[in-house]
């Protein structure tokens, strides 16, 4: 068996010295696979994330304890930068667009914090937009008036332009409507299928990231719960009312009103 | 009231937006730090009066002219880079306000130091430019102020250029609108924070030899930083556009009201006018001119 190209063990994490983010917080993400961090509002998704490319620092945060290791490097002695350019590539939270810049200057961004020569951007922003068409056809307009969807598909873009081995997505469903989520999870998955690329995902919409994710770990208040694979989560009763939110739900209207589950369990 | 002389009005007019050019220049080099670490980098004026002094002293000393420049400007992005390791990148997430007083203290250490190195006396700064006025079309034109403007308007070009169409510039407007997404992009704020206290280095130094030729060179230099502020009040404090516009218009008002409004207040109302016009412009507008309003879709 390969090593996996992401071990994180055990971590803890701290803000301002006191508050304490995560407990002991463990995840491991193979090569090639997509894995799922699934988890209420809270429970220390976003920390984690942030953990794996090494960006609590500039949040006044720190790990305590724990390691994080990507490809053999220690992720926690790295810049945020050196990880970007051995292919560790975050999209944050709410996007994180560069508003005043044009969606085809938000995607440059990537190349420029890759260091990528100008031929290997060009092709790479063809690459972009070959994924998502949208982005070229508003590739002038400034990314602040573009749609939700389209800024979440510029972040994303963004990140790929730096060539990524282990794309780090947090929330990529967050705000959108149901038929771009959609669409931005099947490019997910193509590029997990096409390219090889590894994929690691905090999603508070459990439905959508079990039904596209391999593997994923449940995490409650810090600590990390459960590990498993997508279709042994979904089968779960109290993943299915935890987390999935439609175990009762779902069960009253079968009765009331027999039709075939809109999200294919 | 006898007739109205439009082509003294229009030489007033000129000579003011020349010499807002001046307060432009300065105005730019709070700008380019404000944008990208978000600090009102107070030290401006000191880093201003540091360039002058060193570059009058050398010269005085016999170092020809063009050497003394490229040695000034090789201190002043010296200087520049060790601002940002020493002072403002230990401080980096700390709140503006701190930050603010780090730039503060600085502008004291800096003018303290320029005092300790090369004494407190008052130079003369000559660039060899005569300021003889010149006849264009019969407005009289100061051929000083014509050759500030020419030189600020060159480093407004480079800076534009600079900033639209290359990759630093990218990265540039980039850390200026997002710091942590820039980060997470794997953008070089250090370097970024580096080339801008560099370019804020270089515009201090062309600043204080104008500046400097102008007014002498000595320790009052370091308060032009203060005509800085209305400028970009009115402008804007995070655009590069609204220093140039600023500072023509409080350059060209203050000019203007001094002739025609003068007598009213019993004169001397230069040095205080543009107070006032940044004062009215924080009630009506206070993100200034072409400050950023944020784009943004609801």
């Amino acid at each position: 068996m390969t090593t996996p190209l992401l071990t994180i063990s055990g971590i803890r994490a701290v803000y301002n010295h006191s508050v304490v983010a995560l407990s002991d917080v463990s995840v491991t993400i193979g090569r090639g696979s997509i894995v799922a961090l699934l988890g209420a509002n809270g429970a220390g998704k976003t920390t984690t994330l942030h953990a794996t490319a090494n960006l609590l620092p500039a949040e006044r945060g720190r790990i305590a304890a724990g390691k994080i290791t990507f490809d053999g490097q220690d992720v926690l002695a790295t810049s945020p930068g050196t990880l970007v350019r051995s292919g560790l590539v975050s999209v944050l939270e709410g996007r994180h667009c560069f508003k005043s810049l044009s969606v085809e200057e938000n995607l440059i961004t990537g190349a420029a914090g890759r260091g990528s020569r100008r031929r290997e951007a060009s092709a790479d922003l063809e690459r972009v937009y070959d994924l998502f068409p949208r982005l070229k056809a508003k590739r002038r307009i400034s990314s602040g008036l573009t749609s939700g969807g389209e800024q979440q598909m510029t972040a994303i873009g963004r990140a790929l332009m730096a060539r990524p081995r282990l794309l780090v997505l947090d929330e990529p469903s967050m705000g959108l409507a149901p038929l771009v989520i959609e669409e931005i999870f099947k490019t997910l998955s193509r590029l997990n299928k096409e390219d090889g690329l590894t994929i690691f995902l905090a999603e508070q919409n459990a439905a959508i990231a079990l039904r596209f994710a391999h593997r994923a770990t449940v995490i409650e208040n810090g600590h990390s719960v459960l590990e498993d694979t997508a279709a042994a989560l979904r089968a779960r009763p109290d993943i299915k009312s935890f987390y999935l939110g439609k175990a009762d739900l779902h069960a009253a209207a079968e009765a009331r009103n027999p039709t075939p589950s809109p999200v294919p369990a | 009231m006898t007739g109205f002389d439009f082509t003294f009005f229009l030489e007033v007019l000129v000579g003011g937006l020349l010499s807002g050019v001046m307060y432009s220049l300065v105005a730019i080099g709070f700008v380019l730090i404000y944008k990208t670490s978000g600090v009102l980098n107070f030290a401006q004026g000191a880093m201003l009066l540091f360039a002058a002094l060193t570059f009058v002293s050398l010269v005085e000393r016999g170092v020809p002219f063009a050497l003394a420049l490229a040695i000034t400007f090789l201190v002043m992005v010296l200087l520049g880079i060790t601002i940002e390791r020493t002072v403002l990148r230990p401080l980096v997430n700390k709140p503006p306000i701190t930050l603010f007083m780090a730039t503060l203290g600085l502008s004291y250490i800096i003018e303290g130091a320029a005092q300790l190195i090369w004494g407190t006396q008052v130079h003369g700064l000559d660039l060899g430019i005569d300021d003889t006025p010149l006849e264009i079309s019969g407005i009289l034109i100061s051929k000083f102020d014509l050759f500030a403007a020419a030189v600020a308007a060159t480093m407004v070009a480079v800076l534009t250029v600079l900033f639209r169409w290359t990759r630093v510039g990218l990265a540039f407007r980039a850390v200026a609108d997002d710091q942590f997404a820039a980060l997470a992009v794997g953008l070089r704020l250090p370097r970024i924070w580096a080339t801008v206290w560099t370019a804020a280095g270089l515009i201090a130094l062309v600043a204080g030899l104008l500046w400097g030729a102008r007014l002498g060179v000595q320790f009052s230099l370091s308060l032009v930083v203060l005509k800085a502020l209305p400028v970009l009040v009115l402008g804007g404090f995070d655009s590069i556009l609204g220093a140039i516009v600023g500072g023509l218009l409080i350059g060209a008002s203050e000019k203007l009201a001094e002739v025609y409004l003068g007598d009213v207040f019993g004169g001397g109302i230069e040095s205080w006018f543009a107070y006032a016009i940044a004062l009215a412009f924080l009630l009506i507008r206070p993100a200034g001119l072409f400050g950023q309003k944020l784009v943004e879709r609801a």
